[in-house]
């Protein structure tokens, strides 16, 4: 599906809130647009985003999760940045294996002075979750628990 | 003399070793007898589906149902346990979590059946023959329990209402859940029963000291401390992951947890709950004035020494996990390279009137509704 199809992204933004938040904030101070298709969720650290978290967030509906953090050696506390860094590329092998393109999970870093950097990043976010369509392409299929009183038709392939 | 309780065990896709664990119960297996009445069990006993039938609904005191799902059959049996049945049990973590077979769900049903009867190099099977659920032969057409288009575990096709974890469940919580049975004093419907709460490592005695790992290792290229935590020494061991309940006979034997129990209390993902973990614990160094795709670069090297972790990581649990499988994702790449020829569902591979043998089962690759059995 592309752009011409009205395919609207859905992604959920997990930012830190002592960086990447306020550079979300600075890029709106800076009166920069971006594409709205980004859900933000603050977390107290990037380090905090738990892989199921980010898992959750695809079956649920979105075509993508982005975590940014801060710079490395620039962590709040420390090294939760360089945790969720070593999950994310941890996570990226497994996805793959799971039949999810590495471009829907996407881990950046954003300090609190860096609107013009979020911009560019949330904006590449979008158009590459945009090229790659909806990760759920068939919403009949939404679940494939059988129930008891489903037909067998309905659990078994022709 | 009233008539004994009756218990029913079943297999559905397993492999037997969920019977071995309960003649394990050496024994024990008089003091079973002697409560209860073991009427099904086509591992064990002759007792046919058919006399299943004939009961009427809810006669089966207890059925201890192993195995996932993975045709037709499976489901069928499921449901007629099911309502034959007034307690059943997920027993064992293929009907827990999808287990072994579940395995499959990394792949589509129809490169699953075209490497098993088509491609592999050591099959003898010129016609191209796949089985299907239907096959048209000149006497008629006969019928095979179909594939289902992805494993499912129990839960996902029936009310289950208890699961006891484990590949196999050890013997002795096998008791623990018989004697929690016959008691009477039975724990809220969906609980997860004949184990802990807690993880593997609180089972393990092994001397646990901070978590620093500068390299991931595996069990063939050395032989571990026997006595110092498997996962500081850098095997990926699952304890950190796993539910408690085992007794940890797989570190005793200085072998890395491989994650039998699934996940722990208050997690859903194990796989996910691995990478957490591991993401806490990996050491990769002074990263002081490297680039960040520098840093980026040396996570991957050091990631580079384990070659298949959604495998390790969702080796019982594939089913039940958050994605329960590979994503019927618009333009994903497949785990395994294109199979020469193309899909064995098209083009129809078609012989001597045979069409039904060529139809293979759409892969019914979705999104899961988040049903986890925790």
């Amino acid at each position: 599906m592309t752009e011409s199809n009205g395919f609207e992204p859905k992604i959920i933004g997990f930012f830190c809130n002592w960086c990447s938040y306020a550079g979300a904030d600075k890029a709106g101070g800076m009166q920069q647009a971006y594409p709205p298709n980004v859900q933000v969720i603050r977390v107290m650290c990037s380090g905090r985003v738990d892989p199921q978290f980010i898992l959750s967030a695809l079956v649920k509906g979105a075509d993508g999760v982005i975590v940014l953090a801060c710079h490395p050696g620039d962590c709040h506390y420390k090294e939760g940045n360089c945790r969720a860094l070593q999950r994310h590329r941890l996570l990226l092998l497994m996805l793959e294996q799971l039949g999810i393109e590495k471009e829907r999970c996407r881990l950046d870093y954003v300090s609190a002075g860096e609107g013009e950097k979020f911009n560019r990043v949330i904006h590449e976010m979008v158009a590459a979750v945009r090229t790659l369509g909806p990760l759920m392409p068939l919403p009949e299929h939404d679940s494939h628990t059988i129930r008891s009183d489903a037909p067998m038709s309905s659990v078994a392939a022709p | 003399m009233p008539e004994k309780p009756k218990l029913a065990i079943y297999w559905a896709a397993s492999c037997g070793g969920c019977e071995i664990a309960v003649v394990n119960l050496h024994e024990k297996l008089l003091e079973v007898d002697a409560a209860l009445d073991l009427m099904f069990c086509p591992c064990l006993l002759d007792t046919k589906k058919k006399d299943i039938e004939a009961l009427p609904d809810g006669a089966i005191a207890v059925t201890l149902f192993n195995g996932a799902l993975r045709t037709e059959e499976n489901v069928e049996m499921a449901r007629l346990l099911r309502r034959k049945s007034r307690i059943l049990v997920a027993f064992g973590s293929c009907a827990k979590g999808g287990c072994i077979p579940a395995l499959a769900n990394f792949t589509t049903t129809d490169e699953l059946l075209a490497t098993l009867y088509r491609d592999n190099p050591s099959l003898d099977n010129p016609e191209a023959l796949i089985p299907a659920g239907t096959t048209s032969m000149p006497e008629g057409d006969i019928h095979l329990p179909a594939l289902l288009g992805r494993v499912l575990h129990l839960a996902q096709a029936v009310e289950v209402d208890y699961y006891v974890p484990g590949c196999p469940p050890e013997s002795h919580q096998i008791w623990n859940v018989i004697e929690t049975i016959l008691s009477g004093d039975l724990p809220p419907k969906g609980s997860t029963i004949g184990c802990g709460t807690l993880t593997v490592c609180d089972d393990c005695d092994r001397t646990k000291e901070d978590k620093r790992i500068t390299a991931f290792r595996r069990s063939y290229e050395f032989y571990p401390d026997p006595t110092a935590c498997l996962l500081e020494q850098g095997l990926l061991c699952m304890g950190i992951a796993t539910r408690s309940g085992c007794g940890a006979p797989c570190t005793k034997a200085n072998m890395p947890c491989s994650g039998c129990y699934g996940a722990p209390d208050g997690v859903s993902d194990q796989g996910a709950a691995m990478v957490a973990a591991l993401g806490s614990v990996m050491d990769i160094g002074d990263t002081a004035g490297l680039s960040e795709e520098a840093i980026a670069g040396r996570v991957d090297a050091f990631l580079a020494a384990v070659p298949d972790y959604a495998g390790l990581f969702y080796k019982y649990t594939l089913a039940s996990s958050t994605l329960g499988g590979r994503v019927g994702s618009s333009k994903s790449t497949p785990l395994s390279p294109p199979l020469s020829g193309g899909k064995c569902s098209a083009p129809p591979l078609t012989r001597g009137g045979r069409e039904g043998l060529t139809q293979v089962p759409d892969c019914n690759l979705s999104k899961q509704s988040g049903e986890i059995a925790e």
